[in-house]
């Protein structure tokens, strides 16, 4: 399906407000939308909310032979989808141009800047080695899935925990979780990505577009960083010239803002320890608000059983199992070449017809003409009295 | 190192040996037959639980995300699926149907890529919606639904139809009548377990699911794996049946309290 597309008037309108420094839900030029993270019961697991765009991030681990050039490192791969769902613009199979960017960004953004230790993932040198694979599912569009897939990853990353490993000789033994707890990955820093969109030749700067707003940029721009200061990727796409004062202001603005979604995700990370450790209840159905018009709960009830369907049923198949042991019983009457009858006469009673036992006699009747190789038109009739006449028509 | 505590693991026929820890016979018994051994106990717990008839709690949440037309997020004890509906709306001429509406359904599963057994839970959906949704009164559109794995505890497939059809509510597309979901697993003793979860699902001879609709509670769809006798299947099928008046109910709750306000 197509995207229904930004009209002419709404875009003047998103222009002009920015000369007057408005937005249009009110934010100012440098801020974020109200970012919500929460975690799932399965580690590794967690969905992020930056305003209305939705992101949901899985970490898994499975054992493979490492890479050629790096014999004892760990392998990083994220895969970001974006889903159906996400956008009516959005379709499966082939990545579009925006879900290579993404995938690209991300990939530079926390393989690349060294987030996760991978020397730590190393089993047997040059043998075995974990494979860390991040999963970011686009849920909604609503601009700036970028940053958003950021958040999401990380904070998965630094959720999931991994099984334990003995290596014994050269017998690699996986410990399931029951057996012994499981280990967390060590993530040295934790880097974000900043997006920022500008408007008129470089005239007006935005933090955090939305939709819309992504829509009438002229450019963007991607800074990926951690909260010690260091960048770890950056980005200039789209059709604009930059100064290189904006670019300087810019990764100021984002030393803050990475500041601030750190600290979230260091809070929301220990309010998940906190709930697994005290037995509390944990995961997506735990953090579903219960007041809202829009969620239900219903409680778990006991069934009543109604009992007397199944005994008919159960009943008549027997019935009919001893009705067609009578009629097997009974003669076949060849009338004409591929005429065959059972029973007496009688008028064609559609209405009460019994499609099984039609079929039952159907194969009677097929078996006593054995000389005809090809049947390609049966029709039977099947009425009250019991009785089946059985007309094979040969072309 | 060791888990504190006896050992205790069962022998072939049936009979257990406690090891103490810190003998030197346990150091050299690899860790991997001691978690095989937990499995089976867990079987044998399960073994013991010979019947559950209460489904699992319902929760659900409508219209959560602001693109797609419908939205549902239905959870099923820790089962959790969302499903979202862009319908009716615009369809490649390949994929155009000239009487009715094409339905695409895609499955998302949380992560891998998706395999044969996302394409069977995608197929056995669009079955179900396709003889569900009144697709004549939208000839050459496309009703595409989209299904995203949250939380997976067992029950999937009756969970993803579920929120399909809360999805389809929340949208306004015209149905026939509603489809409810129930799963039930038979045990090793005969047992009849609805809804069940994951460790109940592995250690059950059969899983299967029930589409009903609220018409008549006739059957729309059944997806069965595993060895059942004739008796069983009716059994499951009139306990899947009751169960799915709950179901129906608790959808015409959620959508009432929804349009309370408007």
């Amino acid at each position: 399906m197509r995207d229904t597309p930004l009209s002419a008037c709404e875009k003047n309108f998103i222009i002009k407000a920015l000369g007057d420094r408005k937005r249009l839900d009110g934010r100012q030029p440098y801020d974020y939308r109200k970012v919500k993270i929460t975690f799932g019961a399965d580690r590794g697991c967690c969905k992020v909310n930056l305003g209305q765009t939705q992101v949901l991030a899985q970490v898994s681990c499975e054992i493979t032979s490492p890479r050629a050039v790096r014999p004892s490192d760990g392998v990083l791969f994220i895969n970001v989808e974006l889903s159906p769902m996400a956008s009516p613009a959005f379709e499966v199979g082939r990545m579009s141009d925006l879900g290579v960017e993404i995938n690209r960004l991300l990939e530079r953004c926390l393989r690349e800047s060294r987030c996760l230790d991978t020397e730590s993932l190393c089993i047997i040198s040059g043998e075995k080695v974990w494979q860390i694979r991040v999963d970011v599912n686009v849920m909604n569009h609503d601009g700036n899935i970028i940053d958003c897939s950021s958040i999401a990853a990380i904070a998965a990353l630094a959720h999931f925990r991994r099984p334990d490993v003995t290596v014994d000789g050269s017998e690699v033994i996986v410990h399931p979780s029951d057996e012994k707890d499981p280990i967390p990955l060590s993530v040295h820093h934790m880097p974000i990505c900043v997006t920022f969109s500008f408007y008129e030749q470089g005239k007006y700067l935005l933090v955090d577009p939305t939709d819309k707003e992504e829509k009438v940029m002229d450019g963007k721009m991607v800074i990926g960083m951690n909260k010690h200061r260091e960048i770890c990727t950056l980005q200039v796409s789209g059709e604009m010239l930059l100064m290189k004062d904006q670019v300087l202001r810019c990764s100021n603005i984002a030393v803050v803002k990475v500041t601030e979604i750190t600290e979230l995700i260091q809070r929301a990370l220990e309010n998940d320890r906190q709930a697994r450790l005290n037995g509390k209840k944990f995961g997506f159905a735990e953090s579903e608000p219960t007041e809202s018009i829009l969620t239900n709960q219903q409680e778990p009830e006991e069934i009543q059983a109604t009992e007397t369907q199944m005994d008919e049923d159960s009943e008549e198949e027997k019935g009919m199992n001893g009705d067609l042991k009578t009629e097997r019983k009974s003669k076949v009457k060849i009338l004409d070449k591929g005429v065959g009858m059972i029973g007496e006469g009688g008028a064609s009673t559609w209405g009460v017809e019994d499609n099984e036992m039609t079929e039952e006699l159907q194969k009677e009747a097929k078996v006593t003409q054995p000389d005809h190789k090809e049947v390609t038109h049966t029709t039977g009739t099947l009425n009250a009295t019991n009785c089946v006449t059985l007309k094979i028509d040969l072309n | 190192m060791w888990p504190m505590g006896l050992l205790v693991y069962y022998t072939n026929q049936f009979t257990y040996n406690c090891l103490i820890p810190n003998t030197p016979k346990v150091n050299h018994v690899k860790i991997e037959n001691i978690s095989r051994s937990f499995k089976t106990l867990n079987r044998h717990v399960a073994f013991m639980e010979s019947e559950i008839s209460k489904l699992r709690q319902l929760s659900s949440t409508l219209g959560d995300l602001s693109r797609p037309d419908g939205d549902a997020t239905v959870s099923q004890g820790d089962t959790c699926v969302t499903s979202a509906v862009y319908g009716p709306g615009e369809v490649k001429v390949t994929k155009e149907l000239l009487d009715k509406a094409t339905i695409d359904v895609v499955y998302k599963p949380k992560s891998g890529l998706p395999g044969c057994a996302e394409k069977l839970l995608e197929r056995t959906i669009r079955n179900s919606c396709e003889t569900v949704i009144l697709g004549n009164l939208h000839p050459r559109s496309s009703i595409s639904i989209t299904v995203q794995e949250i939380q997976n505890r067992g029950s999937l497939l009756s969970c993803c139809i579920n929120s399909t059809c809360m999805a389809l509510l929340d949208s306004g597309v015209s149905m026939r009548y509603l489809m409810a979901a129930v799963s039930c697993a038979i045990n090793d003793n005969g047992g009849i377990i609805m809804d069940p979860n994951t460790l109940q699902e592995q250690s059950s001879v059969a899983v299967l699911t029930f589409v009903f609709e609220n018409c008549n509670y006739g059957v729309i769809t059944v997806s069965a794996k595993g060895c059942y006798t004739l008796d069983q299947f009716q059994q499951c099928l009139s306990k899947c049946r009751d169960a799915s008046k709950y179901v129906f109910q608790f959808f015409k709750d959620s959508i009432s309290k929804k349009l309370s306000k408007q």
